[in-house]
């Protein structure tokens, strides 16, 4: 593993210094030299470079049998015999590369007493759906549903396999993939595959969102990924779709946890899942006051829509946590996304940006919310906000 | 007990500004920080010390500079202090990092509790907190909110879930990563200051880990960074800045029918 610039190839352009996150390259007499101290070997330059003067040496292991892995696979969450929403997403995307690798489409379901759900699988466009139906595996612990996967894993050999970014799901792929030994990805906003080569092309925001990196396991099997909830459509529904439920069993010393379940406590709430929301209606710093939120609820409620903010406003103590869109609080893909008296703070920005449409009102018309703006209203939220929510009221006829 | 805490540092994303002409992350003069989830382990594992007797120990990998994480680690009531630096780590995915920073636990020896942040606010990918418990083959509960209890063999914990909660109990050693609510973070009294400034730090490299050498940094890694480009600029919106009875209206025609879809 080294990182070098091939000295006389190297023009002195400087693209690579503009490239590098970690300000780690610098030019020395017209020649580009490196900081190994801040150098990650992120490999921006090596991409940046038209000259071919910066060469990064990768001598990585590999799995054996490589080429004997085939087929795409999905984890199917499901949670009280409820399969997650997160789950059909991922068949809908993983038909698509199953399609275009042409290999089959596999759905793996652990669980007590949920073989009626693995029909439900197929339906959504699983062609094998690989079920463990036991007790011990009624809810989701860290060691049997990993012994679990990695034990179908090794039998099976898929080529890719793509889990929902849920709680559940980010806990059980960590521990998989360190099992496996293979890479795995996180968060994927773009998934797709390389054909000739049967390479998963995970593309992610890096370094803070203004970039994107496209990673991949080049020599690692299953290539693992989790995507996060709402980045891709539901696979449609068909319930004439055929095929194949395959039942494995364990030994029972794999069902072994150390850790149990005491209790599940669920905790209601009134409002509107934040991230299952088409529309969300967000306060910031310019709310002023928490008895303010009030203006935004309403609009929310004609909407109906959930209510979101900016840290600001959390940090100010005027909305619980839970409603935090943002870097440090949930991550949200509506259909419409209005940002009332929000700046716009790249920490904000990267939690809502993939929203279809985005609205922001603010009295600054150089607020930088205003860059990701579908339409934006400069002016007054304490004047625009009521006559939105009474204007909505008439036109949607509430 | 002895209590393990592991950090990042990153860069400082409060105050990281977008430059508006070109839409890009303005870099220049933005400090390194410790990564906010961590600074809610650290804060669990110094209440831990206070509550139960024995020692914090804090952790980092990266480069020298991240010294400054650890003592800033060390003012707010860790003990002792750690850094996983070598050259031979640059690169690390978050399988190699996982591998390291076990190789750099067992080094440190006996443990009752690690407790990591629930994902770093650069790299957002919550695996290697699971990585390090699977290496070192200990039992894991991601997410908690809560530490209800702590016996000599066991810990009862809340670990978050989509709906709410879930009460667990796990046997000790354990690995737990923390969320927000879990608690509310000291700022660092002067003798804690005085503390950092005169703590000797411990650095371990890759021959102190006794680490197999095709399992660390790039070598290790099993994902590559195969392109960095920068995203399509979003166009440029419609922005209204006439009379706000005007503006609404426009809006709300914009929009009516597609709410109504």
């Amino acid at each position: 593993m080294s990182i070098k610039i091939i000295k006389n190839k190297c023009t002195g352009c400087s693209l690579c210094v503009k490239a590098c996150p970690f300000a780690a390259i610098s030019m020395v007499s017209k020649k580009a030299v490196i900081d190994y101290d801040k150098c990650t070997l992120c490999s921006a330059c090596e991409e940046s470079c038209n000259f071919d003067a910066i060469e990064i040496k990768r001598e990585a292991s590999k799995t054996p049998h490589l080429e004997e892995y085939k087929g795409v696979w999905v984890f199917g969450e499901q949670k009280r015999g409820a399969v997650q929403p997160v789950v059909y997403e991922l068949l809908g995307k993983g038909r698509e590369l199953a399609d275009k690798l042409k290999t089959e489409l596999c759905c793996v379901l652990l669980g007590k007493d949920v073989k009626d759900k693995a029909k439900e699988l197929i339906h959504r466009g699983a062609d094998k759906v690989y079920l463990i139906d036991a007790p011990e595996l009624e809810h989701f612990l860290d060691e049997p549903y990993t012994n679990a996967l990695v034990n179908l894993v090794r039998k099976y050999r898929p080529e890719i396999l793509l889990c929902g970014a849920t709680f559940i799901g980010r806990s059980l792929v960590s521990r998989v993939a360190v099992k496996l030994h293979t890479g795995l990805t996180a968060d994927r906003t773009a998934l797709d595959v390389d054909e000739k080569e049967r390479f998963l092309l995970q593309t992610r925001p890096a370094f803070g969102g203004n970039i994107m990196a496209t990673i991949l396991s080049k020599n690692h099997r299953p290539q693992m990924a989790t995507v996060r909830h709402k980045v891709f459509k539901e696979s449609e529904l068909d319930t004439t779709r055929k095929g194949e439920i395959i039942e494995e069993t364990l030994s029972k010393s794999l069902y072994k946890s150390r850790t149990k379940i005491l209790d599940i406590v669920e905790e209601v709430t009134s409002t509107v899942n934040l991230t299952e929301a088409d529309i969300i209606v967000s306060g910031g710093r310019g709310i002023k006051a928490p008895e303010n939120f009030a203006m935004i609820e309403e609009l929310a409620k004609v909407l109906g829509g959930a209510v979101g903010s900016s840290r600001a406003a959390v940090d100010a103590g005027w909305i619980p946590y839970s409603h935090q869109v943002g870097q440090t609080g949930k991550t949200v893909c509506p259909k419409i996304y209005i940002a009332c008296g929000i700046s716009g703070q790249i920490q904000h920005l990267v939690g809502m940006q993939s929203a279809d449409i985005i609205i922001a009102i603010n009295q600054d018309p150089h607020a930088p919310i205003f860059g990701v703006a579908t339409f934006g209203i400069v002016g007054d939220v304490f004047q625009v906000v009521p006559l939105l929510t009474r204007k909505f009221k008439e036109a949607l006829n509430k | 007990m002895n209590i393990i805490v592991c950090i990042k540092q990153v860069p400082d994303t409060t105050q990281v500004k977008i430059d508006p002409e070109t839409n890009t992350l303005i870099r220049e003069g933005v400090d390194s920080v410790i990564n906010p989830f961590d600074m809610y382990a650290i804060e669990e594992g110094v209440r831990l010390k206070e509550k139960h007797g024995g020692k914090v120990s804090v952790l980092t990998m990266g480069p020298p500079q991240a010294e400054s994480a650890l003592k800033e680690a060390v003012s707010m009531g860790c003990d002792e202090a750690y850094l996983v630096s070598d050259r031979a780590f640059a690169g690390s995915d978050t399988l190699a990092t996982g591998y390291t920073l076990a190789a750099a636990i067992k080094k440190i020896g006996e443990y009752d509790i690690i407790i990591c942040g629930k994902q770093a606010s650069d790299g957002d990918t919550a695996q290697v907190g699971p990585g390090i418990a699977t290496q070192l083959d200990i039992p894991q509960a991601t997410y908690v909110k809560k530490i209800e209890d702590v016996k000599e063999k066991t810990a009862v914990i809340e670990r978050s879930t989509e709906e709410g909660f879930e009460i667990l109990e796990t046997s000790l050693p354990c690995l737990i990563t923390v969320v927000k609510e879990i608690n509310e973070p000291r700022i660092p009294s002067l003798k804690g200051r005085m503390a950092a400034k005169k703590l000797q730090i411990k650095t371990l490299n890759a021959i102190d880990l006794d680490t197999e050498e095709d399992r660390l940094g790039l070598t290790g890694s099993p994902t590559w960074v195969s392109k960095v480009f920068t995203p399509p600029a979003r166009p440029r919106g419609e922005i209204y800045e006439t009379e706000p009875e005007e503006a609404t209206t426009k809006l709300v025609n914009e929009l009516k029918d597609r709410i109504l879809q």
